[in-house]
């Protein structure tokens, strides 16, 4: 018997240490919500403060680093004005729990709404439904279908992304003086709208050029999906020239598929614009060459407009009197030359 | 599948046997309802998940055989044959150990909706800047810790809360998950030990790290099932709960480990997922839950529970990944991949509710019917 509780108290002793242990260990170093994304608030023009304006913001709950930063940033931008109340509401995990979400917004009456939605096309009667009250809302990156639906929409360049990877894919090629390239591509979660734009970019450049895609596979944004679909790639083409791959998250795991296999005979192209790839562009020691940028940073610039428009105010070094309605952003092309420009965008 | 009449009817039919050989069969075919009479190995209930490991590893072949007519530019080279075939058991490495993990479960009686989620927590929380200071050994140990830790609490809220399996692992799915993008503030990870990182990029012999992690998994989980009494409770506990708990087994406390051992399955795959990735994040090992229970079906496991093989799980998921294999390099697309899966699935299903041997009545008995 007592054989029996000493073992219990050394099985419990033992699991509460490792309890404490284990709580221990989820500590990170906090990631500073990087203050150069956001504009700083001084320096006239704008930046004097006006009238109080309350911002309600909704974006989908982030499970991956383009996301976060979106939301780190909105935050971060409001935080940098003394006369914006900023009120966010998570918008759950579909368009169904973002609209359910968003209504409680609406009731706790902001003067404007900030709002990436799960779905521009889902979520447009929502867009109209606030218009028609009275509450200007600015779209953020996933546009709604209806012009009347939004009051300013900021989005990305999908489009744009394709177009300057292929470019850059394209020039290198040729300065190398390649003749039948072997060009492989590594999507992003194939059913959105967005992924299918950027090889529809993509495609359409290098057609424009007498190239083609010799071998497509969509990943999920996760770099073990990343690191699982480039790994099958190798496979499929035992020589490569150039890769793009359109997400630098999940580039993480495309990378690591790379140096696993002991290949390295081509060049990649990124996108989106993280830190690691700046970084690792910047290194020049992997074969990230360059990023095509899609940058969270718009969600800064969709705050400061969201103040604009709800003080009543155009934007400064502009002549009307009013922000405009749509604004979107181009795709730069990131390479060694240039990264430590773009640094302080990385997220 | 085959022409055998059906099995009771066999002995006057069938051929003189090895003496030796009916001597074994003997012992099995003892447990069949009386007048049986003695039946080879092969023709008996023994050979059930033999026959079927049998044609999933015909599937395998045929598999291969497609990948070498549509592709046989590739194929010619057999360095390349080799080497495709070391990157379809690397694809499968990860799924196939949270596979036995699932197997034992689900012989058991229950199911784990929860394990991807507990491979991305134990991912994750292995990697944070806290447990990396602790170095290779740190990470490991948190990694293990953690899986078990989340599969004690998943058995526990079954075996003694009394929830049904399939809401509580659902509930933890949701819940790790939850805790994981909390704990990695959702972002990426990055790895930075080059032990860890090593794992999915060093070879022993010309073999990856991570196919002998597999293989030693498979291996443990083969003999837990087949040679010890935890095996012959497994089955027990799954097929009838209440006659396990009347022979003297306590039918919780064996609960509770099986789901136990599927959290320490994924806390291994975590490991291994996180060297291949070199980072781990809330979002990763998505849907492996279904990855792992649709291979443990077509391995030939019955979903409800007191029968099934370690073997014919692993086989499952090596044709999953020999499918993706197959469809990347062919160029073809993810969703026409998906289908293709989803039928295989329905496929394996369906044989198995017709059951080897008795198709040929299956066919005899519907026409009746429909005429």
């Amino acid at each position: 018997m007592t054989q029996h509780s000493r073992r219990r108290l050394l099985f419990g002793g033992a699991a509460i240490g490792t309890g404490v242990l284990l709580a221990a260990c989820t500590s990170n170093e906090q990631q500073t919500p990087t203050e150069a994304q956001t504009k700083a608030a001084d320096g006239g023009g704008n930046a004097e403060p006006g009238k109080q304006v309350t911002i309600g913001f909704s974006a989908p709950a982030a499970d991956h680093g383009w996301i976060a930063a979106i939301t780190n940033n909105a935050k971060a931008q409001a935080g940098a004005y003394s006369d914006v109340e900023f009120k966010t509401v998570e918008a759950g995990a579909d368009a169904a729990a973002q609209r359910a979400a968003l209504s409680t917004l609406i009731s706790q009456k902001p003067d404007v709404i900030v709002l990436l939605p799960h779905d521009g096309k889902e979520l447009n009667s929502f867009g109209l439904e606030a218009m028609q009250a009275g509450i200007p809302v600015v779209n953020l990156d996933r546009a709604f279908p209806d012009a009347k639906a939004y009051r300013l929409q900021i989005k990305g360049d999908n489009y744009g992304m394709g177009v300057a990877a292929a470019t850059f894919i394209v020039e290198q090629l040729k300065a190398k003086g390649v003749s039948n390239p072997v060009i492989a591509e590594i999507a992003g979660i194939d059913s959105l709208e967005l992924t299918q734009e950027r090889t529809q970019g993509f495609n359409d450049t290098l057609a424009q050029h007498g190239f083609k895609v010799a071998n497509r596979r969509a990943a999920e944004f996760t770099v073990d999906s990343g690191q699982r679909e480039a790994s099958q790639l190798l496979q499929a083409l035992p020589k490569i020239d150039a890769i793009w791959n359109h997400d630098d998250d999940q580039g993480i795991g495309v990378l690591a598929a790379f140096s696993q296999a002991n290949r390295s005979e081509f060049f990649m192209v990124g996108g989106a614009g993280s830190k690691k790839a700046m970084e690792d562009i910047q290194a020049d020691n992997t074969v990230l060459k360059a990023t095509v940028t899609y940058s969270p940073s718009m969600a800064s610039s969709a705050i400061s407009l969201a103040r604009l428009i709800g003080q009543d105010r155009g934007m400064s070094d502009l002549v009307e009197l009013q922000v405009p309605k749509e604004i979107v952003l181009a795709s730069e092309t990131i390479t060694k030359e240039n990264a430590s420009n773009y640094l302080k965008l990385g997220f | 599948m085959t022409d055998s009449p059906p099995t009771t009817k066999l002995p006057a039919q069938s051929p003189p046997v090895d003496p030796a050989e009916t001597e074994a069969a003997g012992h099995r075919a003892a447990a069949a309802p009386a007048g049986a009479g003695r039946l080879s190995w092969w023709h008996g209930d023994g050979g059930e998940g033999a026959k079927r490991n049998l044609a999933l590893i015909g599937v395998l072949l045929v598999l291969f055989v497609i990948g070498a007519a549509t592709r046989s530019d590739l194929y010619a080279n057999p360095d390349w044959v080799w080497a495709n075939m070391l990157s379809i058991l690397k694809l499968a490495s990860v799924v196939g150990v949270v596979t036995v993990g699932m197997t034992f479960v689900i012989i058991g009686g229950g199911i784990d909706l929860s394990v991807g989620a507990i491979v991305a927590l134990a991912g994750v929380w292995c990697t944070t800047v806290a447990t990396q200071s602790f170095g290779a050994g740190g990470m490991i140990f948190t990694a293990i810790v953690v899986g078990i830790a989340v599969g004690l609490v998943n058995g526990a809220l079954i075996a003694y809360g009394r929830l049904v399996p399939f809401i509580a692992t659902l509930a933890m799915l949701v819940a790790a998950r939850g805790l994981a993008a909390e704990i990695s503030d959702k972002q990426t990870q990055i790895s930075q030990s080059s032990v860890i990182n090593g794992i999915a990029s060093n070879d022993l012999l010309g073999i990856p790290l991570l196919v002998y992690i597999l293989a030693l998994v498979v291996a443990g989980g083969w003999v837990l099932l087949n040679r010890t009494t935890f095996g012959r409770r497994t089955v027990a506990v799954g097929g009838n709960p209440e006659a396990a708990r009347l022979a003297g087994i306590n039918v919780k406390r064996h609960t509770l480990l099986l789901y136990a051992l599927s959290g320490l399955c994924c806390g291994i795959a975590a490991i291994m997922l996180t060297a291949q990735a070199t980072s781990a994040q809330a979002a990763m090992a998505n849907l492996y839950e279904l990855d792992a229970i649709a291979a443990v079906i077509i391995g030939g496991t019955l979903l409800s529970g007191g029968r099934g093989t370690i073997i014919g799980s692993l086989l499952g998921v090596i044709i999953f990944a020999t499918i993706t294999n197959l469809f990347a390099i062919n160029g073809l697309s993810t969703e026409a991949q998906n289908m293709v899966k989803g039928g295989i699935i329905v496929a394996a299903v369906l044989i198995q509710q017709i059951q080897f041997g008795s198709l040929s009545q299956f066919f005899r008995r519907n026409r009746m019917t429909t005429s």
